[in-house]
C-alpha cells in the first residue's frame, strides 16, 4: 500500500511538471483526465484550496454521513446553460455541467496535514463550510468525487489527493486508506473508502430500470436552505436562480425543505426523516436498489409500514440482530433499524458502503425518533 | 461478436504500479492465501473497462480481497480454472455487502469459488441473462449465525439459470432466488445452510436435479408481504432432499428462522407450487411442509401489506419416493407428534398447518402420493385437534408448463414437460 502511494504520488508529480493546470472549470467530454487539476475546479497553492471562476458551493440542509468527513460540494455549468427545477427529483442539468464533492478532515499537531493518518473530528472551531475556499493549514484532503454530465449522461470520477495535496489522481477502482479517527481522546482506527466507480452507482443510479447514473444533492429539499457564498448569506435556490444556473424556481417558502438532522429547534420527526432521506433513501426507495426490501425511506414516504413499523426484513440475514421487526415502535432496543447504523460489520452495517464508523450523533437522533413512535406490533400465530 | 480474453495475471497491472507492486511475484502465505492488493485494484478495473463479449478470467489461486468485486457492464464472462482452484476469498472483508456483485445483463459467471463474504457471497439486482455455472459458496467453518446470508442471491432478475453450483454455509440460503422471473435451478448441490435452496416471490421457477442434505430445510419457497413481486408457479423436481437436519442457526427475525430443523420441502405462502418426481427422506421434522404466513411468527395487522396473500393456495404434491423422516420433529411438533404417534411413530410426510382463506371455497391442494399422508396440525387453534386431512386426496385441474430460457440462455436444454398422469 505505502508503496503504491508513492507510486501515485510520483505519477502526479511527473505530470504536473509536463502541463499547466487549467485556471478555469474545462468540460472534458470524454476523456478521464488522470489528474483533478486538470478539471480547473480549483486554484491549490500553498495553504489554501479556492475555487475558480463561476464555480459554485453549495451545501445540503441534511447531508449523507461519510465517516465523519467534512464536503466541500460545487457545481458548475457551462457558460449561458440553466439547469431545470424540479421539485422532487435532481434538477434536469445540461451537458457539460460538471459537479464535484471533496471530503476533507481536520487535523493538528503537524506540518504536513496530507500525510497525517490521524484525523479530527470536526468541531464548531474547525468546521469549514468551504463557501469561500479551504484553509488547509490543518486540513487533510482526502478525495475528491467529479460528477460530470456528458452526452451519454452523468458519469463518476474519483480522484485520491497527494499527500502534499497540490492535485489528486484518478482512482477508478477506489481506495482504502487507513485512517485513526481522533474525537478527543478517543481514537478509532478505520480504513477510509474510496469508492471505486461502480459503488459511486451504488448510490447514484437511483432508478434500476434506467441505470442511469444521478446526482443525489442537487434537489430542492436538500437545497432550499441558507448558505454562506460571494452573494453573502441567502437560499440556496435563490442564489442558482441569481447566477443562471437554474430556472423554474418557485420561491423557497413554496418548495420543498429538508429539516437539518441536529438543528433541535426542528420537530424530531422532520430531522429524523431528513436523515433517513439523505443516508438511505438513495437505495431505499421504490426504484433503488434496495427496492427489494420494501423498506423505502424517501422524504415523500408515508406509509408507516414501508417506513419499516413492524415490518419484518427481507433478506437481512445476520443484519437483523436477532430483531424480528425493522422498527418496533417505543423500542429502539427491539428494533432492526437502529442495530444495523450501529454496526461496523460488512454484512449487517447499514449503509452497506461509504462509511467504516458509526455516526454515533446520527444513531441517537433515529433512536430517539424511535422511543418517540406510538404503537405496538401484535404478532398473529407462531412459528412452526 | 468478437470475443476478447484477458488472461489476468496478479502482476499485469500498469507499468508504473507493477514496478513498485511487482518486483516479486505474490506468493501465498502460510494459510494458502495470495495478498496482493495490486491484483485486487487491477481485477476490479478490469470489470470496470469490460466490453460486452469479453471474458476475464482468474488464474487458479487463492485470493484474499478486502473488498466486494462489482460488474456493472452487460454481456460479460468472469471464468476462473475451477470452483476448488480459482477461489476469492473474502475472510476479513471491510467493506461492501457481498463478495461479488453483478449489476449487468447477460453476465455469465463460472468455475470460481468465493468464500466467507461478509454479507453474501454473490448477488446479481435488477439483471436479465444471468448464468451461474459451476460457482462455490462457501462459508469455510460451517453452519454459523455469524456467516453471511445467502450463499447465490439473484433478486429481481429476469431469464436465470443456476447450475451445477455447490453452496454450502449460509446462515440464510444456499441458493436464494428472490422477487425473479423465468428461472431454473438444477443440478446444484446445497449443503449445511439454513436453506438450501429458496424460491421466494419469484414467478415461474423449475428446480430439479438438486441435491439438498444436512440443512435446516432443503428447498423452499416462499411468499414474504410488502414486497413488490409475489411469487407464483415454481415446480420442485427430481431433486434429491435428505437429511436435512441441521439446527436452525439464522439469525432470529430472518424469516427462515421459522424453518423447524428437519424439513425437506417447505412451502410457504406461495401459489402454484408443484412438487413431483422427487426423493425425499430422513427429514426429521417433516418431509413436505405446506404452510401460511401465520406460522411464521411475523404476521401482524400494521406491519403486513393489506394485499398479501398470506395462504398457499393451488399445491400439488405428488409421484415423490418419501422414507423416513417426521421421527423426530423439532419444535412445538415434537410434543404433537408424541400426543399422536407416540414415541416411536412418526409424522405423516406432508405437514399443512391448517391455516385457509375464509373467502375461497377451497385452496386447491392436492397431494395424491401414494400412501403418503397429510396431517392437518391445526395452526389457527394452536395445535389443539390435529388430524389426518383427507379433503387433500384430489387431482389438480392443470399443471405447470416448464420453463422455458429465452435469449442467450435458451439453447441450453431445459427438461421436457412434467408427464402428466
Amino acid at each position: 500500500m505505502f508503496k503504491r502511494i508513492v507510486a501515485l504520488g510520483l505519477a502526479a508529480a511527473l505530470l504536473a511538471a509536463c502541463s499547466r493546470a487549467p485556471d478555469h472549470v474545462v468540460f472534458h467530454a470524454k476523456d478521464n483526465p488522470a489528474r483533478l487539476s486538470e478539471w480547473g475546479l480549483f486554484k491549490v497553492g500553498g495553504k489554501t484550496l479556492a475555487t475558480t471562476d463561476r464555480v459554485v458551493v453549495y451545501d445540503l440542509a441534511t447531508p449523507l454521513f461519510s465517516d465523519y468527513a467534512q464536503k466541500l460540494r460545487t457545481v458548475w455549468l457551462p457558460e449561458g446553460a440553466t439547469a431545470t427545477y424540479d421539485e422532487t427529483n435532481t434538477f434536469d442539468f445540461p451537458v457539460g455541467t460538471v459537479i464535484s464533492k471533496t471530503f476533507y478532515y481536520p487535523t493538528s499537531g503537524t506540518d504536513r496535514p496530507g500525510d497525517s493518518k490521524v484525523v479530527d473530528k470536526t468541531t464548531a472551531q474547525t468546521r469549514q463550510s468551504g463557501a469561500k475556499g479551504l484553509d488547509l493549514k490543518n486540513v487533510r484532503l482526502v478525495e475528491t468525487r467529479i460528477l460530470v454530465r456528458r452526452e451519454n449522461g452523468w458519469e463518476a470520477l474519483p480522484y485520491v489527493w497527494n499527500a502534499d495535496q497540490t492535485d489528486a489522481v484518478l482512482a477508478r477502482a477506489g481506495e482504502s486508506i487507513a485512517m485513526t479517527f481522533a474525537d478527543g481522546a478517543r481514537k478509532t482506527d478505520f480504513v477510509y473508502q474510496v469508492p471505486n466507480v461502480n459503488q459511486c452507482g451504488g448510490c447514484h443510479v437511483q432508478d434500476f430500470k434506467t441505470r442511469k447514473f444521478e446526482p443525489i444533492g442537487l434537489k430542492a429539499r436538500h437545497l432550499n436552505h441558507s448558505f454562506d457564498g460571494p452573494q453573502g448569506e441567502m437560499n440556496q435556490l435563490t442564489r442558482l436562480q441569481i447566477v443562471n444556473y437554474l430556472k423554474g424556481a418557485p420561491a423557497p417558502d413554496r418548495a420543498p425543505r429538508n429539516a437539518v438532522w441536529n438543528d433541535t429547534r426542528e420537530p424530531l420527526e422532520a430531522r429524523a426523516r431528513a436523515y433517513l432521506d439523505a443516508n438511505c433513501s438513495h437505495c431505499h426507495s421504490a426504484t433503488g436498489a434496495a427496492r427489494t426490501t420494501g423498506l423505502w425511506l424517501r422524504a415523500g414516504e408515508l406509509d408507516p409500514r414501508q417506513l419499516g413499523a413492524c415490518k419484518p426484513p427481507v433478506a437481512a440475514g445476520k443484519g437483523t440482530g436477532g430483531h424480528t421487526f425493522d422498527i418496533v415502535p417505543g423500542d429502539p432496543d427491539a428494533s432492526i433499524m437502529p442495530f444495523r447504523l450501529a454496526s461496523r460489520n460488512a454484512g449487517e452495517m447499514m449503509p452497506e458502503a461509504g462509511r467504516s464508523l458509526v455516526h454515533g450523533e446520527g444513531l441517537a437522533l433515529i433512536r430517539e425518533w424511535i422511543a418517540n413512535m406510538d404503537g405496538v406490533c401484535q404478532v398473529t400465530g407462531e412459528s412452526l | 461478436m468478437t470475443v476478447r480474453k484477458y488472461a489476468l495475471s496478479a502482476c499485469a497491472v500498469s507499468a508504473l504500479l507493477a514496478l513498485a507492486a511487482c518486483d516479486q511475484a505474490p506468493k501465498a502465505g502460510a494459510d494458502g492465501l495470495i495478498r496482493d492488493p495490486a491484483f485486487e485494484t487491477k481485477l476490479q478495473e478490469q470489470l470496470l473497462d469490460a466490453k460486452a463479449g469479453d471474458v476475464i478470467t482468474i488464474p487458479a489461486g487463492k485470493y484474499l480481497l478486502t473488498k466486494t468485486l462489482s460488474l456493472a457492464v452487460d454481456g460479460v464472462t468472469i471464468r476462473g480454472a475451477g470452483m476448488d482452484k480459482t477461489v476469492l476469498s473474502f475472510a476479513g472483508q471491510v467493506s461492501g455487502g457481498e463478495g461479488v456483485n453483478v449489476t449487468g445483463n447477460g453476465v455469465t459467471v463460472e468455475d470460481i469459488g468465493i468464500e466467507d463474504a461478509g454479507g453474501n457471497g454473490f448477488k446479481a439486482n435488477g439483471v436479465k441473462d444471468l448464468t451461474l455455472r459451476r460457482v462455490r459458496a462457501e462459508w469455510t467453518a460451517g453452519p454459523n449465525p455469524k456467516n453471511g446470508a445467502y450463499g447465490l442471491y439473484p433478486v429481481q432478475t429476469q431469464n436465470l439459470l443456476i447450475e451445477d453450483c455447490v453452496v454450502k454455509g449460509a446462515s440464510d440460503a444456499g441458493i436464494y432466488v428472490g422477487q425473479s422471473r423465468n428461472i431454473i435451478v438444477r443440478n446444484n448441490r446445497a449443503e449445511y445452510n439454513v436453506a438450501g435452496i429458496e424460491i421466494e416471490n419469484s414467478i415461474g421457477a423449475d428446480v430439479y436435479g438438486n441435491t439438498a442434505t444436512n440443512n435446516t430445510g432443503g428447498i423452499l419457497v416462499f411468499n414474504m408481504p410488502n414486497i413488490p413481486v409475489s411469487g407464483v408457479g415454481t415446480r420442485v423436481y427430481k431433486n434429491t432432499v435428505f437429511a436435512n437436519n441441521t439446527k436452525n442457526f439464522a439469525a432470529e427475525g430472518a424469516a427462515v428462522r421459522s424453518v423447524p430443523a428437519g424439513s425437506g420441502v417447505l412451502i410457504n405462502s406461495n401459489d402454484g407450487v408443484e412438487v413431483f418426481d422427487n426423493d425425499i427422506h430422513d427429514n426429521k421434522t417433516l418431509n413436505v411442509g405446506i404452510s401460511s404466513y401465520y406460522s411464521t411468527g411475523y404476521q401482524t395487522k400494521t406491519g403486513i401489506a393489506p394485499n398479501f396473500d398470506p395462504y398457499p393456495e393451488q399445491i400439488y404434491i405428488g409421484g415423490n419416493r418419501f422414507k423416513g423422516g417426521g421421527d423426530s420433529p423439532d419444535g412445538q411438533l415434537a410434543v404433537l407428534k408424541l400426543a399422536m404417534f407416540g414415541l416411536k411413530g412418526r409424522l405423516p410426510d406432508v405437514l399443512w398447518d391448517g391455516w385457509r382463506n375464509a373467502k375461497v371455497k377451497s385452496p386447491e391442494i392436492c397431494v395424491d402420493n401414494g400412501e403418503a399422508q397429510v396431517l392437518n396440525i391445526d395452526g389457527p387453534n394452536k395445535y389443539a385437534n390435529p388430524k389426518i386431512e383427507t379433503s387433500f386426496a384430489c387431482q389438480p385441474k392443470t399443471r405447470l408448463p416448464a420453463v422455458v430460457l429465452t435469449g442467450a440462455l435458451a439453447d441450453k436444454p431445459a427438461e421436457k414437460p412434467a408427464t402428466t398422469n
